[in-house]
């Protein structure tokens, strides 16, 4: 035991003792297992964002698009539709679920009456497409209860409301047959410069008060499901063909959407680990042959050491240690600067976009950074160490 | 029963030309606990490779050397190293104080190779010790910033704080001027006779060796006991029969007469 803690704490005598040296060895190992850290945990972040944009299109790993399109002359009508889309999410348990339309509605602008761009959507929607308004908020679920319906609209609408500031309520009215004051909760951000208006709107309110446009066909409106990824296989050909024996004239369609991104796939992967793994290795270099110059330095010392009792074991395995605490010290400032540089990382500027789920920095890439640099010294601290053992005694303490 | 003894030890390299030169030629000498015996010779006949063996820094050709009833042949190097950390005390004549490391890290630094509460309680131990040679308050000073008796008193420190059985003074006041020399020597001498210890200095200087309570001169590889009178008083003995003569005599400092031919120190 006190072996053991001897030679740590002789090790660590000797790097505070020869912090210069100490230091430049091993700023290239601190920078290696940075660069590896680094690149590791930046590749995750850059998996999160774009794994978020494919969500806002495409919606969350895994979600399933089923749709049951009419096949013949006859559509089922939109209750039905309701009621056996909302037999399949319930039979099944399905957490986050949103029914799906885009029409064509016409609001009453200051400049006018104008058809718009709608798209009838349930309250989940927002959290499995991720969607963050600019202003105000997405709906909620006591929204479905409201006498006026909620919109949520996008900043090309609210501009031609002649409003900026989503502060005091805005109204606008929604035209049709049975016009109505609806109330807008939340805008969006457009999703492109020249975007003309669009609004959102949930799927009650939608078939209270609005009026589709008969030219634009029947109303068939689709279902997203947000399911785990293990069911999903499963769930695809059950909700198929449930739907295909209740829906009977129609041909019901579920496939999936929302695959998980792998920006560290294959080649790429072993391409950064590979120069990563270079970049340690010339760190290790540098350490290896700055420790042979100090041990012949240090010759007198091990002399003087050996005649306290130090056996050779312990000169081996105290200038491997010093190597290794060194080299394990190097690597934990690496992780901490990769740490550092990757928390602070302007993703909204580089990327455009917010990240909902900021990925905790990975723990893996962390400890193959500090095993990699410990291992590094390891090796590095192996020849001096025999060179130290073979020094001859007397010799030394003469030397 | 002796603390060590050494019997018909001999001590030979082969020199990079094949040639064998012997250092030690059949060394005998017995040392009891708690004894002080100093070793005169002039440089280059094997003082120091004498020291060594003792010490168990360095093995002999041939001969006996038995440590405390344990023949030291038998050990293994690791038992060797363990004995040396535990049993002996080195004072060299450079100090050879380790650098960038204070008074109280040197003198704590043999007790990095102890076991159990000597090393959990080094530096406690390495303050007390430094005290007692009269550096209490030098214990954070560095080595270079101490006189060259303080630096010999630190060594002094260092090489008492195990509590050794053996202290091995390789001419302990080769570097420090004669009343600075004097002192450490007393110094030593006094917490030798205080700790038990047997000391055992190798010397070129007459007044030095003079302290010890015997003496031996080493010339040509073989050790001979002499007895130190007046200064430049030499009496040689071999066997029982003194030899009293001038050729004889030991000058009270030796000068460096070293020659590829002679046995290194």
């Amino acid at each position: 035991m006190t072996g053991v803690v001897g030679a740590v704490v002789e090790a660590w005598d000797e790097l505070r003792i020869h912090k210069v040296r100490v230091l430049l060895a091993l700023i290239g190992v601190a920078v290696a297992v940075t660069a590896i850290t680094g690149i590791t945990a930046a590749a995750q972040m850059m998996n999160q964002v774009f794994t978020e944009q494919a969500e806002r299109f495409g919606g969350r790993a895994t979600t399933l698009m089923v749709s049951a399109w009419p096949t013949g002359s006859t559509t089922p009508s939109p209750e039905t539709y309701d009621a056996e889309f909302t037999r399949v999410v319930e039979r099944y348990g399905i957490e986050y679920a949103s029914r799906e339309l885009f029409t064509q509605l016409i609001f009453r602008f200051p400049t006018g009456a104008q058809q718009v761009q709608a798209q009838v959507v349930d309250v989940d929607y927002g959290a499995m497409r991720r969607i963050q308004p600019v202003q105000g908020s997405w709906f909620v679920p006591s929204d479905v209860d409201r006498f006026a319906p909620a919109l949520v609209v996008n900043e090309t609408f609210l501009a031609q409301l002649g409003v900026e500031e989503l502060g005091a309520p805005v109204t606008v009215v929604l035209g049709g047959d049975d016009p109505v004051r609806s109330t807008v909760v939340g805008v969006l951000k457009n999703s492109w410069a020249e975007e003309g208006p669009t609004v959102m709107m949930l799927s009650e309110h939608f078939a209270r008060w609005a009026t589709p446009d008969p030219m634009w066909g029947p109303v068939v409106p689709s279902l997203s499901l947000w399911v785990p990824p293990e069911l999903a296989d499963e769930l695809t050909g059950l909700v198929r063909r449930d739907l295909q024996a209740a829906l009977p004239g129609t041909r019901a369609e579920v496939y999936q959407q929302g695959e998980g991104f792998d920006v560290l796939e294959g080649g790429v992967r072993w391409v950064i680990t590979g120069i990563g793994g270079v970049a340690l290795l010339l760190g290790g270099l540098g350490l290896v042959n700055i420790s042979l110059v100090t041990v012949r330095y240090r010759i007198r010392e091990i002399g003087i050491r050996r005649s306290f009792g130090a056996t050779s074991a312990r000169v081996f395995f105290g200038v491997l240690m010093e190597s290794v605490v060194a080299t394990a010290v190097a690597g934990a400032v690496g992780v901490m600067l990769a740490i550092v540089v990757i928390k602070n990382i302007p993703i909204e500027q580089i990327f455009g976009t917010p990240l909902d789920d900021v990925p905790p920095f990975p723990t893996s890439a962390a400890v193959v950074g500090m095993v990699s640099a410990t291992a590094v010294g390891a090796l590095a601290g192996l020849i001096p160490a025999i060179v130290a053992v073979r020094v001859k005694v007397i010799d030394a303490i003469r030397y | 029963m002796a603390l060590l003894e050494l019997t018909g030890v001999t001590r030979s390299v082969r020199l990079p030309d094949d040639r064998v030169l012997e250092i030690l030629r059949g060394v005998t000498l017995s040392v009891d606990a708690g004894e002080h015996v100093s070793v005169v010779g002039r440089s280059g006949t094997g003082k120091s490779t004498l020291l060594n063996i003792l010490g168990l820094l360095d093995s002999p050709t041939s001969g006996e050397y038995v440590l405390d009833g344990t023949p030291i042949g038998r050990l293994s190097p690791r038992a060797r190293a363990r004995r040396r950390g535990d049993d002996f005390g080195f004072v060299f004549q450079q100090f050879n104080l380790l650098p960038g490391r204070t008074a109280l890290e040197n003198v704590a630094a043999p007790l990095m190779y102890a076991r159990g509460r000597a090393f959990w309680a080094r530096f406690r131990i390495a303050a007390d010790i430094l005290d007692r040679v009269g550096l209490g308050d030098r214990l954070d000073t560095m080595p270079e910033k101490l006189s060259g008796g303080e630096q010999q008193r630190v060594a002094i420190a260092r090489a008492l704080v195990r509590r050794p059985r053996v202290i091995l003074a390789d001419e302990p006041t080769g570097a420090l001027d004669v009343d600075t020399g004097g002192e450490v020597m007393s110094l030593l001498d006094e917490i030798a006779s205080d700790t038990g210890a047997a000391l055992i200095a190798i010397t070129h200087d007459l007044a030095v060796a003079a302290r010890a309570q015997r003496h031996y001169r080493l010339a040509d590889g073989t050790l001979h006991p002499i007895t130190l009178g007046a200064p430049g008083q030499v009496t040689e003995w071999v066997g029982d029969r003194p030899v009293s003569s001038p050729q004889h005599a030991v000058p009270s400092t030796f000068t460096s007469t070293s020659t590829p031919t002679q046995a290194p120190a």
